[in-house]
């Protein structure tokens, strides 16, 4: 287990590399170069000779890159253009609110999908299946902003039962010693901000987890069915133990193998949903700051970010090949 | 639930004790539970609901299992022994009920006492050892966990107890260090182990009756008589009554009391299994024990019953006279080969250890014959095989073929002995693309060693199919519209598509159904004749081996411990290996029947 951990730890290392010549290469292939992109309409002569002066871009590229190199390998991801602080520290401060989100976001789709898809198998070819079929195929086709936009006019606007945007109320006043604010809440023993953030957490959350739920049912029903028929299932049966015991020590153990990878790949969605749900809840995380940096051709965050982000997905995957390993006994020995 | 345990298990003397009115005539009285009939199965009927309908699989069925009896259902895959099995444990697929008739199990109707009721009685009353061994046990459970939770929840043991009784009934049922093995996964247990374990998980709520469907035709044979054995021990020392599953007839006719023999979802014939063996009175039992190899089986006599002597007898003169010829020059000639495999080590520290598949071993295969190759599983027989196939490459050794290295050092020359050396291999439900139609099948060897224009390959195609005898109709269906015999004859097609001169069966026909077996062994004796073919033999089955084989080779821990005509090796073995392998073949007994 420890083998594999490190393996795929060291595994990053060319990943990473290969990922910081596409970045270096995508902001040198700007049209007009770099300066003339960051500058926009507040190009003039003068500006673009000091920025091209300051990031040395009169030098060979290759020792371009090699300073490229040396600055990300001292943790320094260059300072964003617009607000002028370090990205590194524009990250770490969003960070958490993604995390958050993402959380709920899989906690709704793991919550509901699971389940459902657990119920269309057992129960296959009646309504709960056809139900369960149809929420999944319309869970996949509607597009995360207009599933947010419709979430927001009804559930706040409308109906006014959750907030319409942001991270906590404006009047709430808390600490934030981690930056999680649900957690800051619980920490501090400030109930009502822990309250308040969560409530703020939900819309955003469904609206971000509805396709990953969709994924999740169809993949916990194709792998349920199966299992349920299973040769070492019927010997279970015949056992005479206990029908709870069956479902959960051995349908659905055996059937989480295949979804716990699919849950994997839906974290690298939930990032990229993130941008789309963070900007419609105006919701300051990584996402939205990513959307605005698009805009605003802010190209040091999104350098920046591109490559942490890629970090995130990669430390997550390994996750959860560490947990299929928990899981299958059969895969500890090769792995 | 504890309550109606102890009402339970007080039934079980109650029910014994009618051992006296065994001389009574069966119907009648079964409904009062007070005779020594366990399991009486009244003109039962199962049905499946399937798109075009209800399909009966199973019909007018009528048995009676007494206590501490075995009574074998006998026939061959389809032909519904497994659905009435099924149907007396209420473990049918989903879209199987029972139609018509009743199913009384100690005196209760298990049809009017609801799925509840019996789901109860399984796992206490009712047991099941099931076939396939690897396919049985829940992969990420540890075995003993697997055991436990059935004690547990059947209210046998509590959950601190459960664990000393597992180990109990794992070293029962012969499990060596049962209780370092209780918290293994079923990937570190070989099959016979995992098959005992099964077995023990059969016995563990002490059964009134016990299924057991095919609980050995997965493993060995060495390996299936220790099982066998050991569970006909145990059935008898409890009174467990068994009914057991089997296509096997000799298997029946060694262990059962009595034979039900069932075809097409009917049964055909029934009685004490000396009087069904000796004088099968329906045509499909007659046809059952002449496909049946055993020891007893004299291919050849049967054979000429069936007006095939012809052909045998060609092909037996043939290489008697092509043996004389050529004597000097065999088409394989293997000489000291070794074949030595390097295992990973486990863990950071682990150091590989080298494992030695075959070892030093030396064989002729005469042109035109055929030569068997017989082993357990783990003897090296299938690493032999893979060397002269030119999958594996010997360690030390040579293999000549036709006189030159077998394979070749060249691309080329390993392509042109592919189209010399080809293989038949034993599962022909994996061995064959499934979305490749038997047709495309066929005929990618052709395309592969680019064999003439597309109309000279479906010529070739079509000859091959009627040489197998495969319908042209079958040509464009896929694998899983075939049968596991018609399977099996697209992959000798395949094998035959480029002419080969040797062909390398691996365990090709220990898959099948006695009659199917049959079968497709004639075939290729037939292909032998007509194409002046070489066999080489890999099996685990013995009496296959005495159909099909002129020289048999024995081979144990990678060595070769026996070699000889089929008549001398079978008629006066010299190791005490090879008398153990010949004793451990169901059926024996089939001799007398015959």
């Amino acid at each position: 287990m420890l083998r594999l951990v490190g393996q795929r730890l060291l595994l990053l290392i060319p990943l990473l590399l290969g990922l910081s010549v596409l970045l270096f290469a995508w902001v040198r292939a700007l049209p007009g170069g770099p300066v003339t992109a960051m500058l926009g309409e507040r190009y003039t002569p003068e500006a673009a000779a000091a920025i091209e002066a300051e990031m040395g871009l009169d030098q060979p590229l290759i020792v371009q890159y090699g300073k490229y190199l040396l600055r990300l390998l001292q943790g320094d991801l260059g300072t964003s253009l617009r607000s002028g602080r370090p990205v590194l520290e524009e990250f770490v401060n969003r960070f958490p609110a993604t995390i958050e989100l993402t959380v709920v976001a899989l906690i709704f789709a793991i919550g509901i999908g699971i389940p459902l898809g657990y119920l269309a198998a057992r129960r296959a070819g009646t309504v709960v299946d056809h139900t369960a079929v149809v929420v999944s195929l319309v869970g996949v086709t509607v597009p995360v902003f207009f599933l947010a936009f419709i979430l927001k006019y009804f559930f706040a606007v409308e109906l006014g039962w959750f907030p319409t945007s942001g991270r906590m109320s404006p009047t709430m006043e808390a600490t934030h010693p981690t930056n999680f604010y649900v957690l800051d809440g619980i920490l501090t023993a400030e109930w009502d901000a822990a309250w308040d953030a969560l409530v703020h957490l939900i819309l955003p959350g469904i609206a971000l987890g509805t396709i990953p739920l969709a994924i999740i049912a169809r993949m916990t029903r194709a792998a349920v069915s199966e299992v349920q028929n299973a040769d070492y299932v019927r010997t279970a049966r015949a056992k005479g133990i206990r029908p709870a015991r069956l479902r959960t020590e051995h349908i659905l153990r055996n059937a989480m193998l295949p979804v716990l990878t699919t849950i994997g790949l839906q974290v690298g969605l939930l990032l990229s949903g993130a941008v789309l749900t963070e900007t419609v809840f105006a919701f300051s995380g990584i996402g939205s700051f990513l959307a605005e940096a698009v805009f605003n051709a802010d190209y040091p965050v999104l350098q920046g970010f591109v490559l942490l982000i890629a970090v995130t997905y990669a430390l997550v995957n390994l996750l959860v090949d560490v947990s299929y390993g928990l899981i299958d006994p059969r895969l500890r020995r090769q792995q | 639930m504890s309550d109606e345990k102890n009402t339970m298990n007080e039934q079980r003397p109650a029910a014994g004790s009618g051992a006296a009115e065994a001389g009574a005539p069966e119907t009648g009285v079964a409904k009062t539970g007070a005779d020594d009939v366990v399991l009486r199965i009244e003109d039962l009927a199962v049905d499946f609901r399937t798109e075009g309908g209800a399909a009966r699989a199973v019909r007018d069925a009528n048995l009676v299992v007494r206590r501490g009896e075995t009574v074998a259902i006998v026939g061959e895959s389809g032909s519904g022994k497994t659905t009435l099995a099924m149907a007396v444990l209420g473990l049918l697929a989903s879209n199987g009920s029972v139609a018509e008739g009743h199913i009384w199990f100690q005196g209760e109707d298990l049809g009017e006492a609801g799925p509840q009721h019996l789901a109860r009685l399984r796992g206490t009353e009712l047991g099941l050892v099931p076939q396939d061994p690897m396919t049985n046990l829940d992969p990420v459970m540890r075995i003993g966990r697997q055991i436990d939770e059935g004690l547990i929840d059947n209210g046998l043991r509590t959950r601190r107890d459960a664990r000393a009784r597992t180990v109990e009934l794992l070293d029962e049922v012969g499990l060596p260090d049962a209780g370092r093995r209780a918290s293994q996964y079923p990937h570190e247990f070989s099959g016979g182990m995992r098959q005992r374990a099964l077995i023990a998980m059969g016995l563990s709520g002490r059964p009134a009756l016990l299924v057991a469907d095919e609980p050995t035709s997965a493993l060995d044979v060495t390996v299936q008589r220790g099982i066998l054995d050991q569970l006909s021990d145990l059935t008898h020392e409890l009174g467990t009554a068994v009914l057991l599953i089997t296509h096997d007839l000799g298997l029946a006719a060694e262990r059962a009391d009595k034979v039900v023999v069932m075809y097409r979802g009917e049964i055909v014939e029934q009685g004490p299994a000396r009087d069904v063996l000796r004088n099968p009175r329906h045509e499909y039992t007659r046809r059952l024990m002449a496909s049946a190899p055993s020891l007893a089986s004299r291919r050849i006599e049967i054979a000429r019953k069936r007006g095939l002597d012809d052909v045998l007898d060609r092909t037996l003169l043939a290489h008697e006279d092509g043996a004389a010829d050529r004597g000097a020059a065999p088409l394989v000639s293997v000489r000291d080969v070794s074949k030595v495999f390097r295992i990973r080590g486990q863990g950071l520290l682990g150091r590989g250890k080298d494992f030695t598949a075959v070892d030093g071993v030396s064989l002729d295969i005469p042109r035109g014959s055929t030569v068997a190759v017989v082993g357990e599983s783990g003897s090296g027989k299938s690493t032999l095989a893979r060397m002269i196939l030119d999958i594996e490459t010997p360690t030390t050794g040579t293999i000549h073929f036709d006189g030159r290295p077998a394979g070749g050092s060249t691309q080329a020359e390993r392509i042109a002995y592919r189209r010399r050396v080809q293989p038949v291999f034993q599962d022909p439900y994996s061995s064959l693309d499934p979305m490749y139609s038997v047709f495309r099948a066929i005929e990618e060897p052709l395309r592969a060693h680019r064999f003439g224009d597309p109309e000279a390959r479906r010529a070739r195609v079509e000859e091959l199919a009627e040489q197998v005898a495969l319908g042209k109709g079958l040509l464009r269906r896929f694998p899983s519209e075939l049968s596991g015999g018609q399977r099996q004859r697209v992959a000798i097609a395949r094998a035959l598509a480029l002419k080969p001169e040797l062909v390398v069966c691996d365990e090709a026909v220990s898959a099948l159904d006695v009659v199917v077996q049959a079968q497709i062994l004639r075939l290729l004796a037939g292909l032998q004749e007509e194409l002046g073919l070489t066999y080489l033999f890999i099996t685990h089955d013995l009496a296959v081996v005495r159909q099909i084989a002129d020289r048999v080779l024995v081979m144990q821990n990678g060595m070769l411990v026996e070699e000889g005509t089929v008549d001398e090796v079978f008629d006066s073995p010299r190791t005490e290996y090879t008398r153990t392998l010949l004793d451990a073949i169901p059926g024996k007994d089939l001799e007398l029947a015959l």
